[in-house]
């Protein structure tokens, strides 16, 4: 186990960079998701082609190929940047059409009911979907969405192969490769890293989830 | 869509008002293609020398290049199938030994399973290809990423079959208790016939996840599509080309296995209906387990 303690400094910057990386995927998919989820709910025909077949391509598509068409498709095509940018951009398409379906099944889930009544008493697009629709869809969105940014969480050590330097996959792979130290404690040391992050988020999102959760 | 939640059947104006904001997002959309169009235009992306190796059967390297993908395709569906069945194997075992058995036993399954979902997939695989050489099993590429593949998703499986037995009315096991059957019995005859049922649309789409998951294998060098893939665009330098292709791949399988899917599901809660038995329909949905297979994203 020295091996963790004689590297601390590696993990830990590991540790922040995978981190970091899930800080600007989440966001990123939270917000593109949410859009391509309106598009999939809206009344204008091209706009719910445009979320549906999003959602349908890269759901079906593996991460790993979205990671390579952005970090060796998009310099074909004169757009540069440094791989930790188009894993995240990666990260972000890949993410998004999950965001979108779970946000898309949250708006289903409301009783059609529920945005009837608000009609029938007089209030404006905005105003059911603001006061009636969305508060609803909420809570049955988070249990949903948080598995999705989770799953993420844990997609993002793909990006770690791609060259992606710093991260805890890529810790792992210089420790056990290049440096030829035994892996049976640097994967131990990078397992323990990973589950500091996903077991409390999964707790977190349970506590969240009961905290939410609505008789209906 | 007059079924949504969100706007009435829409009157003559709102039809209009449809009419607009559709021609101007068909604008949009033609404008963004336009845009990438152009941009893959000016960088030669339309070149033959780029396309024909892959969709021209006259091109010297057209066979050998598709018989590399068959290659890569094959060896992916192999991992997959493989994984599949291990983990379906485990994953029951997990599911029904955490519903029968002793308090303590219980717990170390109940860890078992957090700590693996708590991993990420590639750790796992990775795990498995550089510690189990290190204790002298070295095994073919393939090996450690169906060990890998199905650690992670044996525990998800075990969620799912633990979800398909839950989700059977509690009289089931009642009836077939007082009948004299044991636990195992029970089980064997009674609950796991009609979970199974019950989660099959669940199982199809994990089957989705496992295949995507396999392209994982290139990080410990198991020529799987995706690096075959790699070592095509190595020789003819086309990325976008042979990329977007192996995507294609992949979708239209997966596609076909998500709708193959979706009709179980419908075709299993007709059946439901037909019989008339309870509303609390016992079809597990693939939905509901985003929470199990978290990895549905991975």
């Amino acid at each position: 186990m020295n091996v963790i303690f004689e590297n601390f400094a590696l993990y830990r910057d590991g540790f922040f960079k995978t981190l970091l990386i899930c800080a600007y995927a989440m966001v990123g998919s939270l917000v593109l998701g949410t859009i391509l989820a309106g598009f999939r709910v809206s009344p204008v025909p091209p706009l719910r082609w445009i979320g549906t077949s999003w959602v349908n391509v890269f759901r079906n598509c593996p991460l790993t190929v979205v990671l390579f068409f952005c970090a060796f498709g998009l310099p074909e095509v004169g757009i540069n940047g440094a791989y930790f940018w188009f894993s995240i951009t990666a990260l972000v398409l890949y993410t998004a059409a999950f965001v979108c379906e779970a946000v898309r099944s949250g708006i289903n889930s409301v009783p059609a009911g529920q945005a009837e009544a608000a009609r029938a008493v007089g209030l404006t697009f905005g105003q059911s979907l603001t006061t009636i629709i969305l508060p609803q869809a909420i809570r049955t969105v988070v249990p949903p969405l948080g598995s999705v940014i989770i799953a993420m969480i844990k997609n993002s050590a793909i990006v770690g192969a791609f060259g992606v330097g710093g991260e805890l996959f890529a810790v792992s792979d210089t420790l056990t490769g290049s440096r030829g130290e035994a892996a049976l404690p640097v994967l131990t040391g990078i397992v323990i890293a990973y589950l500091l992050i996903t077991l409390p988020a999964g707790a977190f999102l349970g506590w969240l989830e009961r905290k939410v959760a609505i008789a209906r | 869509m007059s079924a949504s939640v969100l706007y009435d059947v829409p009157g003559p104006r709102a039809k209009r008002r449809v009419m607009l904001f559709s021609v101007l997002a068909l604008v949009g959309l033609l404008a963004g293609l336009y845009v990438v169009y152009r941009q893959l235009d000016k960088q030669n992306q339309f070149d033959a020398d780029k396309w024909s190796p892959l969709f021209d059967p006259t091109d010297d390297s057209f066979e050998l290049v598709w018989a590399r993908i068959g290659e890569g395709m094959a060896n992916t569906l192999m991992a997959a199938a493989l994984a599949v069945v291990f983990s379906l194997v485990i994953g029951t075992l997990l599911a029904v030994t955490r519903v029968t058995s002793a308090p303590w036993y219980r717990w170390i399954v109940v860890g078992f399973i957090e700590l693996l979902r708590g991993i990420p997939v590639v750790i796992a695989i990775f795990f498995v290809a550089r510690v189990l050489p290190e204790f002298g099993v070295s095994l073919e590429p393939m090996w450690y990423l169906v060990i890998g593949l199905t650690l992670y998703n044996s525990v998800v499986i075990a969620e799912i079959v633990r979800a398909g037995i839950n989700s059977l009315p509690k009289g089931q096991r009642e009836a077939a208790e007082s009948l004299g059957l044991t636990r195992g019995q029970v089980l064997r005859l009674v609950l796991l016939p009609q979970a199974f049922r019950a989660m099959l649309p669940a199982l199809i789409s994990q089957l989705v996840v496992i295949l995507k998951d396999t392209s994982l294998g290139f990080i410990i060098s198991y020529e799987e599509t995706v690096r075959v893939a790699g070592q095509i665009v190595q020789n003819l330098s086309n990325p976008i080309q042979t990329y977007l292709l192996i995507a294609v791949i992949f979708i239209v399988v997966n596609y076909a296995l998500s709708r193959f899917a979706i009709y179980v599901e419908r075709r299993l809660s007709q059946g439901k209906k037909a019989a008339k038995t309870d509303e609390g329909a016992a079809v597990v949905h693939a939905d509901d387990l985003a929470g199990a297979g978290a990895t549905n994203v991975g």
